[in-house]
């Protein structure tokens, strides 16, 4: 009898990761360790993949342009010399001119220099929210394929809770709870309610991982359930999370500057494309360059995360090869 | 079968009364005076106060006024707003609003993601395959409120084939812009969806069985291949009702629509408590119901699921 409440449930947003695939090759050695002879070595998966992602287009540009974001959020000051917050209203809405390629905002600020500056919000709270995630989500999720039972079914109502809130709207509940607002209550919004995703994953990968030959090996040695959970288990079961969690990383950054457009995310002190965004509609018939810039930047590192997830994942699932 | 909906409806009751409670929790349990956050920096005034106070046990436990505002809502009795309006009488203008605007985007997604994403899946590897991997992709990478406002000014305002703001009765052919727009995102996502499953299910025995028995190419791909596809669709579209209507929250505002997300936002922001509880219990029961007939569709797309 089939439960058909778990297998389809965990549709990620391109949806085409089923955890079970990875099954295939968990009779080479686990978590990549080295074996004494080089010659005709298992491969591993990882090596596997990352054999395959150095040869894939798609992973090289979205690698570099990642590398180049966070290069950009890390020191926004090398790639600009304009302070973002000067700003002066006799420049309101202008066109480029020289020394300010993009033109300015409707305050008279330097759009260059605000995109540049506004990658830092987006960067930091996406990596953030996803490490979290990962990290409450795989645990919850781990703990709760492997020890089974009592403790699985509590946990797997725990995560239904969390899932039957939409997400932005529990986000902007949480946020409103606040009297104050920073970039550690809108990180803390969007895990709260978007680890059990995370959870299911590692739950269903945890699951079909558990049964291996090796698994029963390790135990058969004597090994801890903590040594077989995080030596064995864990690395062979992780490539679903971490595929969902690339492609969950642009999600999350979305979600960072929806709520900023709502008026409810980072303070207006901070300087994010979210924030500008909203700020530009007003001027959206008179001057559409107010929106583009900004607009284009979110969407270039949306989609940058959304390409890294899906090469890594086309690396990682053996029934494409 | 009997006995699955059974077992169903039972875990049902923890989760919802889970999900309730921590929108409760949110609402009015974070440490600090409740009223202070409901009322906003200028203060209730008295008679509010107290009408907020009585409603709400504000003082007692936290359990204690989870159960009598629960208590209330059973007998679909869901409190007042602050201008002394029934809550009840709020939803009941909001969400025929929002399930059209709803019906308008899940139409759009399921006539124009479903076959576009077989199109591909049979054409794999092919230009018009990759041209859908592409766009859709694009389409999930921009933010809807940029879509949005797109949409709003091209086709709303510079051609005029739409109108660009929806008036308070929200009839449907004024929804069908704004349905178009928060349908997007979903719908980049079905035909994703869609083509993959129909990739992976293409050299399925069932097929090639088909095919053998020299059904016509037309029957092999919509009663064999299309229908069996359909398992990972239906569980993105059962979820994706919710989201629709609880998500709508952006594209409301973008298209000044009084719907559910448009006066869900306006509560939360004033800290109207009775009514931002009273909708989120709403979206939670349709949610868990929609979750269920999507299980209950798997069986009818797969006769191989069987419930027990």
């Amino acid at each position: 009898m089939p439960n058909p409440t778990n297998p389809a449930k965990d549709v990620l947003p391109s949806g085409d990761y089923g955890p079970a695939t990875l099954a295939l090759d968990v009779g080479s050695v686990p978590g990549g360790a080295p074996t004494p002879d080089g010659i005709g070595k298992p491969r591993s998966l990882w090596t596997d993949a990352w054999h395959d992602l150095r040869r894939n287009p798609m992973f090289l540009v979205s690698a570099l342009l990642i590398l180049f974001l966070v290069a950009v959020a890390a020191f926004p000051g090398l790639f600009t010399g304009t302070d973002p917050k000067f700003c002066d209203l006799g420049n309101s809405a202008k066109g480029a001119g020289p020394g300010h390629p993009l033109g300015f905002n409707r305050q008279g600020c330097d759009i260059y220099s605000r995109v540049i500056f506004g990658a830092r919000a987006s960067v930091t709270v996406g990596i953030l929210v996803t490490t979290g995630v990962v990290i409450i989500g795989g645990l919850v999720g781990a703990l709760a394929a492997f020890y089974g039972g009592v403790l699985d079914s509590l946990l797997s109502r725990l995560v239904d809770v969390f899932f039957a809130i939409p997400l932005l709207l529990g986000a902007i509940v949480f946020l409103q709870a606040f009297p104050f607002r920073n970039i550690w209550t809108v990180v803390a919004a969007i895990m709260l309610l978007g680890w059990p995703q995370m959870s299911r994953i590692m739950r269903g990968s945890v699951i079909s991982v558990k049964e291996s030959d090796f698994v029963t090996a390790a135990r058969a040695l004597g090994a801890s359930d903590m040594r077989i959970l995080t030596r064995h288990i864990l690395p062979n079961a992780i490539a679903p999370v971490i595929v969902v969690a690339t492609i969950s990383l642009g999600i999350f950054i979305v979600l960072e500057a929806t709520l900023s457009f709502l008026g409810i995310g980072l303070p207006d002190s901070t300087v994010s494309w979210g924030g500008d965004i909203s700020d530009a509609q007003s001027s959206l018939r008179s001057a559409p360059h107010i929106l583009l810039f900004p607009s284009v930047a979110l969407s270039i590192t949306v989609l940058a995360f959304m390409l890294l997830g899906d090469a890594v994942r086309d690396a990682l699932d053996p029934k494409l090869r | 079968m009997g006995t699955y909906v059974l077992r169903r409806l039972l875990q049902m009751i923890p989760v919802f009364l889970g999900a309730t409670f921590l929108i409760f929790y949110l609402v009015l349990g974070m440490p600090g005076d409740p009223l202070a956050s409901m009322c906003g920096e200028r203060g209730c005034d008295p008679a509010t106060a107290v009408a907020l106070r009585a409603q709400f046990h504000i003082g007692e436990p936290l359990y204690i006024q989870y159960y009598e505002y629960m208590k209330g809502i059973v007998t679909f009795d869901f409190g007042e707003t602050f201008s002394r309006r029934p809550v009840l009488e709020v939803m009941r203008d909001a969400f025929p609003i929002t399930i059209r605007l709803a019906v308008v985007a899940f139409v759009i997604e399921i006539c124009i993601g479903i076959p576009l994403g077989l199109l591909a899946g049979l054409r794999r590897g092919k230009f018009f395959d990759s041209s859908i991997l592409a766009s859709t992709l694009l389409i999930i990478s921009v933010p809807i409120f940029v879509v949005g406002f797109l949409m709003q000014y091209y086709l709303g305002i510079k051609l005029g084939w739409f109108r660009p703001t929806v008036s308070g009765e929200a009839p449907w052919n004024e929804l069908l812009l704004p349905g178009i727009v928060l349908g997007t995102v979903s719908l980049a996502y079905i035909m994703r969806l869609t083509r993959t499953s129909v990739v992976e299910n293409f050299h399925a025995d069932y097929v090639r069985t088909a095919t053998a028995k020299g059904l016509p190419r037309r029957r092999v791909v919509t009663v064999h291949l299309l229908r069996n596809s359909m398992i990972p669709v239906v569980t993105y579209l059962g979820a994706d009702i919710g989201a629709l209507m609880g998500g709508a929250i952006v594209t409301e505002r973008i298209f000044n629509i009084k719907g559910v997300g448009g006066t869900l936002f306006q509560a939360i922001t004033r800290g109207e408590a009775p009514t931002v509880v009273s909708f989120v219990v709403i979206l939670v029961i349709v949610y868990l119901v929609f979750n269920l007939l999507v299980d209950l569709l798997y069986a009818v797309l797969d006769p191989r699921i069987r419930y027990a």
